[in-house]
């Protein structure tokens, strides 16, 4: 048995590594990918470019900007001079943010009384703005303290105090990069499985292999090995990349990372050889293999939060193998997570893996 | 380039589109499935989240507080006994973060001292995490303003941020993001249609029968493109319905210039596909396919947060024009000096896409 097993997983191999075709799927948009999504997929904005609208010429409003001005976070880009001069420079995307501070804000303030600073946004981008809007309040906060306490204007009773675990800066990389492992693992698997039954059926090479000796389970085992092995290398290849290029943390257990992977490997090339079993050409293979990795990629917390979806659409997400992996390798990476406290995130990959191979190895002999 | 042949040649395509459901299914199916799922799926809007809260000494004022939080629609507080178990609640994902309120928090805030407020928060996911400290500060803003209005002295602050924000005053993210999205949908549109089909003549020889005829090569280009050209404004037209009626994005700009831009921007998305599938036939069809999926989720992201040298390469690629007019027609307006420069940049990359295709393609069969 071992050795029949042993001569497909060496076919299968062959049959990989030899086209053209997939030898470029294995390699090239996994490298591109990491690349881009490790340096690009931020949400942290670093220079927001503001303009600044200053009709008072007291030292309140110098002080108010000097804070803008000392932070990295903001970048001046143009000193306005007219009312009419805002909406150009919003518009054209010149500026995210226009301050404008009325002739009155020093008197205002020196009175003691209360002075409006008008804040124009541009909220094209929902997600930038929100976190310009957050960038700014914290700005007036800290003015506001320093203001009240050299003043006496009694300052605020309650003080908010953050604190952050796992991510104390808040880097998005940190919880871009080790998903990445997630959804490269996922696409590179699917890839290489979801085909590999079609291209058999396509080729007529698969009505020969039923009437071997193998049993449908030797060909499983053989047909997902190969699955297996090359996720293995590339998931730990970029986790390697992750910790010593990227420097995401790692606080966890490696094996509970090892077993997540493996888990999520076994439910991956489930999926991907039912998907394959289904196909009767590589070109329906290769559609059903789309059809099932955006909604996969797209409704499995990646990017968004899962929280933020429809209860409908967060009901379906349990389906979803790459749901739970993601929480595995953030939580091994950044919380520092072990495999007693993942658990309920590794017996679903059991399920959905024991599932989709059953029925895998049935439509084997079920669909010809 | 001969009128009659030209007829046949798109009269042909029409009937094979007619007689195989792929290409419809590609070109309006899948719109609607993506619309759909991105539409419903995709939220940067936070709402409801669970915060554990933990009292060490629950007093009127502490009751206070947690009233305030209760009403806001961004969170749903959950009481735990100690901080201890809250942590817990962290780990185990129950909870995005910890309102911690100390066993001092009344007496300091009767005795006029800071009373301080500790807030907690998951930072695994950095971006929630900021737009939750972002949701916690107002609450906190809120419930100060009303004490101290409840006690008869209205809080002084000296600045009253008066904030306006443009185009998108509720901050929904669908607005921003429905229209990327129905950019990204015309790429995959654009890709898919020619370089499934192209591909596909070549596949099945009909190619070779194609070439042993007397049309020209320009011929067979021009009579792809114009079916699925029409065929992709058709899908385009579908998205951009339900942008507005399903999604309920505002249109501000003028409906004739999205309709301009989309003609240049599918121009070019079908020029690639065909250059794709007249250089590299079949063979790329399923690394596209992988560049594609794993690129998908990038559209959330914004372009000015990324480093300078990806900013620079971001400029090749016809979609981020697209991305930016669209943004900028929905939500804005038609604002022109943003609007020419991107649809110059579309028309070179159409012209582009186009010519290189024509002048690659010769009646041959290596």
């Amino acid at each position: 048995m071992l050795t029949r097993i042993w001569a497909l997983v060496i076919k299968e191999f062959l049959a990989l590594l030899q086209d053209k075709k997939s030898r470029f799927v294995l390699i090239v948009p996994p490298l591109i990918q990491l690349i881009v999504f490790g340096y690009a997929a931020t949400f942290d904005l670093n220079h927001i470019p503001y303009a600044i609208y200053n009709e008072d010429s007291g030292f309140a409003s110098r002080e108010l900007l000097g804070h803008f001005q000392g932070s990295p976070d903001f970048q001046q880009v143009a000193v306005i001079e007219k009312e009419g001069q805002i909406a150009p420079l919003v518009n054209d995307q010149k500026a995210l943010l226009v301050l404008h501070i009325g002739p009155r804000f020093t008197s205002d303030l020196l009175l003691h009384h209360p002075s409006p600073v008008q804040v124009i946004i541009d909220g094209r981008n929902s997600n930038t703005a929100n976190l310009v809007l957050n960038d700014v309040n914290s700005i007036f906060l800290s003015f506001d303290t320093i203001w009240a306490a050299d003043h006496n204007w009694g300052g605020f009773p309650v003080q908010l105090a953050i604190t952050s675990w796992f991510n104390p800066n808040l880097l998005s990389r940190w919880f871009i990069v080790p998903g990445i492992i997630a959804l490269l693992t996922l696409v590179i698997t699917l890839l290489v499985t979801g085909l590999s039954v079609a291209r058999e059926r396509e080729q007529g090479t698969f009505d020969q292999l039923l009437v071997t000796p193998m049993t449908p389970v030797e060909i499983l085992i053989g047909k997902a090995i190969p699955g297996m092995v090359i996720g293995f290398l590339e998931g730990g290849f970029i986790a390697l990349v992750a910790v010593l290029w990227f420097h995401v943390p790692f606080m966890g257990s490696l094996s509970a990372l090892i077993l997540g992977l493996f888990l999520f490997l076994l439910a991956a090339i489930g999926v991907g050889l039912m998907i394959s079993s289904l196909a009767l050409t590589q070109q329906q293979g290769l559609l059903g293999v789309f059809l099932f990795l955006v909604p996969a990629i797209i409704l499995s917390g990646f990017a968004t939060p899962i929280a933020n979806m429809p209860e409908l659409v967060q009901d379906l997400t349990y389906a979803n193998p790459m749901r739970y992996f993601l929480i595995i390798v953030r939580g091994v990476f950044l919380e520092g997570d072990g495999v007693s406290l993942l658990w309920p995130q590794y017996w679903p990959l059991i399920l959905i893996a024991l599932v989709s191979m059953i029925s895998a190895s049935w439509l084997f002999r079920h669909r010809i | 380039m001969n009128s009659q042949r030209l007829r046949g040649l798109i009269r042909k395509e029409f009937l094979q589109i007619l007689r195989d459901p792929s290409a419809i299914a590609i070109a309006f199916v899948m719109p609607v499935f993506l619309l759909l799922l991105f539409g419903y799926g995709v939220s940067l809007d936070s709402k409801h989240v669970n915060i554990a809260v933990v009292v060490d000494q629950p007093t009127p004022e502490t009751s206070s507080f947690l009233g305030s939080l209760q009403q806001s629609p961004y969170f749903i507080p959950i009481q735990y006994p100690s901080i201890r178990i809250a942590r817990q609640a962290v780990m185990s994902h129950h909870v995005d973060g910890i309102i911690w309120l100390r066993s001092d928090f009344s007496r300091n805030l009767l005795q006029k001292k800071l009373a301080p407020v500790g807030l907690i928060v998951n930072g695994v996911d950095a971006n929630n995490a900021r737009i939750l400290e972002g949701y916690l500060q107002g609450v906190w803003q809120n419930w100060m303003n009303q004490r101290a209005l409840d006690s008869g002295s209205p809080l002084l602050v000296p600045l009253q941020g008066q904030i306006r924000i443009w185009f998108n005053p509720a901050l929904r993210s669908q607005d921003y993001l429905v229209p990327g999205l129905i950019a990204i949908i015309m790429t995959l549109i654009g890709a898919l249609l020619t370089a499934l089909v192209v591909a596909r003549e070549w596949e099945r020889g009909t190619m070779e029968a194609l070439m042993a005829s007397p049309v020209t090569m320009g011929e067979i280009l021009v009579g792809k493109l114009v079916p699925y050209f029409i065929m992709g404004m058709g899908g385009m037209l579908l998205s951009v319905a339900m942008a507005l009626f399903l999604f309920k994005v505002p249109l501000v700009g003028s409906f004739w210039v999205l309709l301009l831009f989309s003609t240049l921007f599918l121009l070019a998305a079908l020029g690639m596909g065909l250059l794709i599938s007249s250089v590299a036939r079949n063979q790329f069809v399923a690394g596209q396919i992988a560049i594609i999926v794993t690129f998908l989720p990038a559209f959330i992201f914004d372009i000015r947060s990324t480093p300078l040298p990806i900013q620079v390469i971001t400029h090749l690629f016809a979609a981020r024009y697209f991305v930016a007019s669209l943004q900028t027609l929905f939500l804005a307006g038609d604002i022109w000096p943003i609007l020419l420069w991107n649809g110059l940049a579309l028309i070179i990359m159409a012209l582009f896409f186009l010519g290189v295709t024509w002048r690659r393609s010769h009646k041959r069969l290596d």
